[in-house]
């Protein structure tokens, strides 16, 4: 029964659905956040380490290969427990308490992923937060809302879809540009 | 012109609306020509990109916005309950920096006070408008129901109810129910209730007032005061940054009103330390107002506006709330309060952060 519970909050998850989300961080938050508080670790430390870990699950249960192998609750604590250690030893800090009774599970390799998620998601965010206005706007409108051009050139207040298509090219080539030059100085 | 033709067949076969022959024919194109065959790859590759982006972008705001639900719920635990350890390693972490720092704010503290009592104005000149509202439909109905009560004198014992006069905006400091006003606000009132977004009133009392800086503490005495498990903004100890962008909320009428512009100046009018210049819209019953940065702090109380110059504003310094709480808590039944040090809406966006902060704006009302 409680292994169903936890396929259906994966579910609801993967589906971006509030009520799902809310209720795995009520379950599991302060646990993480004790973990973080009784080592060298603040209340906003244990807030970015559980988000993190809440978008490694998110990323998970996206995938359809996807199943969990363990209690959901171990899952999340054995990600915020290698996302911590991580942390600390960037900082040369170790952790105090060890909790030898807790069960772990394998997390190391979506860990790994993670970070590499991470760092496409920020090349992005620079990409797009350099963009600037209308460009930003009119990109978000075509790929994200997915309007159409007829509709994208009456709001933005081009004379026709034509016009609007081709200022849409030229934003994107320049998007492209700002994302991949980043790309390619991190490979 | 061809390479807008390119991208756009590339982006009909990525989302596969090309029909059979076309995609053939398409799919020919790619063997044959690597060059198209890597446009394919890399638009593939960068459309994910964007949409993975904008999907951990949405998750990210929706986790942020679930936090502050339920710390206000009370289902995050506080760390300050458990955080021993905490404290420990801060204490040794920060002991020689504290002291330090301690001796060095001692000696300026001593100086600087006495230059601020030396240089601040001392009242508030002619054509500064204190932003306080006479609330012009209460009085009217008041003369109305004093005729009334003429009539009915004789015959009926006096009714009781409070006809408010003026009125003013105010915030919360505390989660047990002190608000901060302006002491023009209040000054000289005989009973005070503030009423929240919701429109329910509450009764409260004034427990500090500082006319020289234009603060006065209001506690909800109330007893259907719901008092929150946390605040959503912090009280900043520093001070603002010149062209910040700010925003305020208050009741100019009778319904919460949301105003925006930036700090125009690190001193208020004719020089004043106390305060900040501000471009905001503001009207009378804005004063008492919080001034709110991007991250969710209090960088100051709205107070004031010129009424010789459109749109010129000024807001008491948030630092001086710090000092007008810690004169407070000399008083015992005080001691303990805490005012909120880190905000929780960082990072969120404005209209989220307008809609948590709203709870915690009340109209001040005035007799």
């Amino acid at each position: 029964m409680k292994a169903d519970n936890e396929t259906l909050l994966l579910r609801g998850l993967a589906k971006n659905d509030r009520k799902a989300i809310e209720t795995i961080y009520r379950e599991n938050y302060n646990l993480v956040q004790a973990l973080v508080v009784k080592n060298n670790g603040t209340a906003e430390d244990a807030k970015d380490i559980f988000q993190e870990a809440m978008i490694v699950l998110f990323e998970k249960a996206k995938q359809e290969s996807f199943t969990l192998q363990c209690q959901l609750r171990t899952y999340i604590y054995s990600i915020c427990r290698r996302l911590w250690l991580k942390r600390l030893l960037q900082q040369n800090r170790f952790m105090i308490a060890e909790d030898s009774e807790v069960e772990l599970a394998h997390v190391e390799e979506e860990v790994e992923e993670q970070e590499r998620l991470n760092t496409e998601f920020s090349m992005m965010e620079k990409a797009i937060n350099s963009l600037g206005e209308p460009c930003k706007s009119l990109l978000e409108a075509f790929y994200l809302q997915k309007r159409n051009m007829q509709d994208i050139a009456l709001s933005f207040g081009y004379t026709n879809a034509e016009n609007a298509k081709n200022q849409k090219y030229k934003c994107l080539v320049r998007l492209k540009k700002l994302f991949f030059s980043q790309y390619n100085s991190q490979t | 012109m061809d390479d807008i033709k390119l991208l756009e067949a590339v982006e009909r076969y990525i989302n596969g609306q090309m029909s059979p022959d076309e995609r053939v024919h398409f799919e020919q194109l790619r063997k044959t020509n690597t060059e198209i065959d890597q446009l394919v790859v890399e638009h593939t590759y960068f459309i994910h990109q964007l949409t993975h982006h904008d999907e951990v972008r949405q998750f990210k705001a929706k986790l942020n916005d679930i936090h502050i639900d339920l710390g206000e719920q009370g289902i995050i635990e506080s760390p300050r309950l458990k955080g021993k350890a905490k404290v420990v390693y801060l204490v040794n972490k920060f002991k020689r920096t504290a002291l330090i720092a301690a001796s060095i704010a001692g000696i300026t503290t001593i100086t600087i006070s006495s230059l601020v009592w030396s240089l601040s104005s001392k009242a508030p000149a002619k054509d500064i408008a204190q932003l306080s509202r006479k609330i012009e439909e209460l009085n009217r109905k008041n003369r109305e129901l004093d005729k009334e009560i003429d009539q009915v004198k004789t015959t009926v014992s006096t009714p009781t109810t409070i006809i408010y006069k003026k009125g003013g905006t105010g915030f919360l400091l505390s989660t047990k129910g002190l608000l901060l006003t302006n002491a023009h606000v209040v000054n000289k009132a005989s009973s005070v209730v503030v009423q929240n977004s919701a429109g329910k009133e509450l009764a409260a009392r004034v427990v500090y007032m500082d006319l020289a800086r234009d603060l006065a503490i209001l506690k909800i005495t109330d007893s259907s005061f719901e008092a929150p498990a946390s605040l959503p903004y912090a009280i900043r100890r520093s001070s603002g940054e010149l062209a910040e962008p700010v925003y305020t909320l208050g009741y100019p009428r009778n319904e919460i009103v949301y105003g925006e512009g930036y700090l125009s100046a690190k001193t208020g009018y004719d020089g004043d330390t106390l305060s900040y210049q501000i471009a905001i819209a503001a009207n009378p019953g804005n004063s008492g107002g919080p001034i709110i940065n991007r991250n969710g702090e209090v960088v100051g109380m709205l107070s004031a506006k010129q009424t010789t110059a459109e749109g010129v504003v000024f807001a008491t310094q948030a630092k001086y709330i710090h000092q007008a709480l810690d004169s407070l808590k000399q008083d015992t039944a005080y001691a303990k309060t805490k005012l909120p040090a880190k905000s929780s809406l960082k990072g969120v966006d404005r209209i989220q952060q307008v809609k948590k902060i709203t709870d915690y704006v009340y109209m001040v009302k005035v007799n």
